[in-house]
């Protein structure tokens, strides 16, 4: 039966003041006794409706019962009929704005630990795996998936489950996208990544990296020539934007993407072990205030910055980070310059970046996104002292296979245009999904979108 | 993998190989490139595609060892494999006038005009190559070179092969109307400050000139930002915009301070590179 506890299970984390200086996960993770004890609140509602919060509908109270039953390898089992990649989505998901938002409790009490409970399990499996039998295909036509983020890992997970043979093409030299450059170690260990790709490879997943769908290959040759059935395009969302002030190209800034790929991709945190060098003064600005923007302001604090900040034109409230990032970059010691819009990157004689000339800003009457509109105080203009600016203000789909591939549509912000509420292309065959179609989002919006198109590459082949 | 098939010393620092890589080679267009890594931790660094057999499925790629990265490429042997190796990246090369065409490579950046001026030659343009270097033991590719083009002119620092002076002497020369006479179009590659001067040269006859800009990438898919070039006040990535931008647009002055951003470090590494290392 339920226990009643209004408070949630505490995750174990590491002292910030130490992990502030290593790449090590902060979140240490449940022990059994404390996985059993949080799931344990689950009120097994008759209407689950945290279900409906969850992009990959994972069946929650049913794995809640199982932990609180002991019974892990069955918890493990259902958490993977749903989700191919738990160990990662536990981790980086944003329970609160899903799962958790919906979970009955949440109304007077803390919601039940979701998120913390799907990391154990999937960490449970990983130690003590489920000795599923090696997948061999059942149908013969082969599926490309373009590019190995989360959506298409995803996507290529549930066609190999279903029989398909699937090769997925990436184009860096190392699979995972997102996940590997951009999210980094201390949230999501690159051990756990390595090992969810594994699982997928011995499900029959192929990945070759290294290519470049519109570059190496066209996507009509994927069909032409290398006889693919069908395409899953999960390109992810990685062009960077700049915000167009003076100073941008001074050395010194960085877009997020360019600072957490050094580090994250390359390990230039290892220079000069490694070859690829990163420059990283004593204060550090980050512009805006998303997960990427604290995963760049927490690493560059890793990598030796004395003065970490957050540069955001608006205020704490519209802020779109999870809010356990928010709250380890507080325990960091990260600084936050709210309602700071930034004008224009100062440098020295030498093109250097040595500071940040800002202007304070009030808010006024809510915007396109709902949102409460930033507006400039007059003549508050200021500047702050930095070495770097790096920008994490948000990526758009990259161009690269819209340019090289006809009859593909895209709409004014280059994202890929799908059914509505599918993921079907407007080339026959072709499917798409994830940050490719929706702009920048999250992991697990990904994965969702993923999913569900490979339920439908699945159909459309069964045609 | 990409496995090495062959290898020549065209200076004691420069290096031809030619690899097998049968789906690059049957992408590649003249003025692309590729990224190479050569080993675990190892740095990204691009590469010209200086020529391709789609036939044979394989490119040749030139490098000159300047730093760690080119340096560990540099020790492998034939039959050594690259680690890594992506593309064709980049846009191909579009002439904007076709006629009299010069294609100028300063160092090892002739090299890159060997497919380059075959296929504008094939294209049916007539084709100069002015090539340049500090002494003729250094000037490089000569033989294949001639093969391209209608002419090929030579130029040494110290006039021991070719005319003595610049290439961007010889090639003021021809805007005057000397042996093959002004061209219609110019093509640099090669080192910033030649490509540069090539630039103040055909200013100021008009001529339209394009360099091709190596500024320092990881990707080479437009996802990092990193290789950003200003050309005509506007904000460019080399890597899918480029490499080739119109010389009299680009912002050079910034192109070479932000290609030395890293020159603290880059000494830290210096050292480093050995072929007893890579293995």
């Amino acid at each position: 039966m339920p226990v009643k506890r209004s408070e949630k299970t505490a995750m174990p984390e590491r002292d910030s003041t130490v992990r502030s200086h290593d790449f090590v996960e902060v979140n240490e993770g449940y022990n059994l006794a404390r996985a059993q004890f949080e799931a344990e609140r689950c009120l097994r509602c008759q209407d689950p409706i945290c279900i409906q919060g969850c992009p990959v509908c994972i069946p929650i109270p049913d794995f809640m019962h199982a932990i609180a039953a002991g019974d892990m390898p069955g918890a493990a089992t259902i958490l993977r009929s749903a989700n191919p990649l738990p160990a990662i989505c536990g981790r980086v998901c944003p329970q609160e704005t899903q799962c958790e938002e919906q979970c009955y409790l949440g109304g007077r009490f803390d919601p039940v630990a979701i998120g913390y409970l799907e990391r154990f399990v999937a960490d449970y499996e990983r130690d003590q795996p489920l000795g599923e039998a090696p997948a061999r295909p059942s149908r013969t036509e082969r599926v490309a998936v373009i590019g190995s983020g989360p959506a298409g890992l995803v996507c290529a997970g549930e066609l190999a489950r279903l029989g398909h043979p699937v090769t997925i093409f990436e184009g860096l030299h190392a699979p995972g996208g997102v996940l590997r450059y951009g999210i980094p170690e201390f949230r999501l260990p690159k051990e756990i990544l390595d090992w969810e790709i594994d699982l997928l490879k011995r499900r029959g997943v192929e990945i070759v990296c290294n290519v470049i769908i519109g570059k190496t290959i066209t996507l009509d040759e994927l069909f032409d020539k290398m006889g693919f059935a069908a395409v899953f395009v999960g390109t992810g969302a990685g062009l960077p934007r700049f915000l167009g002030i003076p100073g941008e190209n001074l050395n010194g800034v960085y877009s997020a993407n360019e600072f957490l790929t050094r580090i994250n991709l390359m390990h230039a945190d290892r220079f000069p072990d490694a070859d690829t060098p990163i420059m990283v003064g004593r204060r550090v600005a980050v512009i805006g205030a998303g997960n990427t923007a604290m995963d760049t302001v927490r690493t560059a604090l890793r990598v030796g910055a004395e003065h970490a900040m957050i540069v955001y034109r608006r205020s704490e409230n519209e802020m779109t980070a999870r809010v356990e990032e928010h709250h380890h970059a507080i325990e960091e010691r990260v600084e936050f310059k709210w309602l700071t819009n930034p004008i224009e990157v100062l440098g020295n004689d030498r093109g250097w970046v040595t500071g940040l000339k800002c202007v304070a800003m009030e808010l006024g009457e809510p915007d396109d996104s709902g949102r409460a509109r930033p507006v400039p105080i007059e003549g508050s203009e200021f500047v702050i002292p930095v070495d770097n600016v790096v920008l994490a203000i948000g990526n758009s789909p990259n161009p690269l296979l819209l340019k090289t591939t006809k009859g593909l549509e895209s709409d004014q912000k280059g994202c890929l245009v799908v059914e509505e509420g599918g993921s079907q292309t407007s080339r026959r065959r072709v499917y798409a999904g994830g940050d490719a179609v929706t702009g920048a989002a999250t992991v697990i919006l990904a994965a969702g979108a993923g999913k569900s198109a490979a339920a439908a590459i699945y159909e459309d082949l069964s045609g | 993998m990409t496995r090495i098939l062959e290898k020549r010393l065209l200076t004691p620092v420069t290096k031809l190989f030619r690899v097998e890589t049968p789906l690059v080679a049957a992408a590649a267009k003249p003025g692309q490139f590729v990224i190479v890594r050569i080993r675990e931790g190892g740095e990204r660094i691009p590469l010209t595609i200086a020529d391709y057999d789609r036939e044979g499925g394989t490119i040749t790629i030139v490098v000159q060892e300047v730093g760690v990265t080119t340096r560990y490429l540099g020790a492998l042997e034939v039959g050594d494999d690259i680690l890594d190796l992506v593309g064709p990246l980049g846009m191909p090369l579009e002439i904007p006038a076709e006629g009299h065409i010069v294609g100028i490579g300063g160092g090892f950046g002739a090299a890159a005009l060997l497919c380059l001026m075959r296929e504008l030659s094939a294209r049916g343009n007539r084709t100069t190559i002015i090539i340049g270097a500090r002494q003729q033991d250094l000037l490089i590719l000569v033989d294949e070179l001639t093969a391209v083009c209608r002419d090929l002119e030579l130029c040494t620092d110290d006039g021991s092969l070719g005319l003595k002076g610049f290439v961007t002497e010889r090639l003021q020369q021809l805007i005057d109307g000397d042996g093959p006479g002004r061209p219609d179009s110019v093509v640099a590659i090669g080192p910033m400050p030649m490509m540069r001067a090539v630039a103040e040269t055909t200013r100021g006859a008009a001529i339209p000139t394009l360099v091709s800009l190596d500024p320092l990438m990881i990707d080479g898919t437009g996802m990092c930002g990193g290789c950003r070039v200003s050309v005509g006040g506007e904000v460019k990535f080399a890597c899918v915009d480029g490499p080739f931008f119109d010389a009299h647009q680009v912002d050079f002055e910034e192109a070479v301070r932000r290609n030395k951003m890293y020159v603290e470090q880059e000494q830290q590494t210096a050292c480093r590179g050995t072929a007893l290392e890579v293995a």
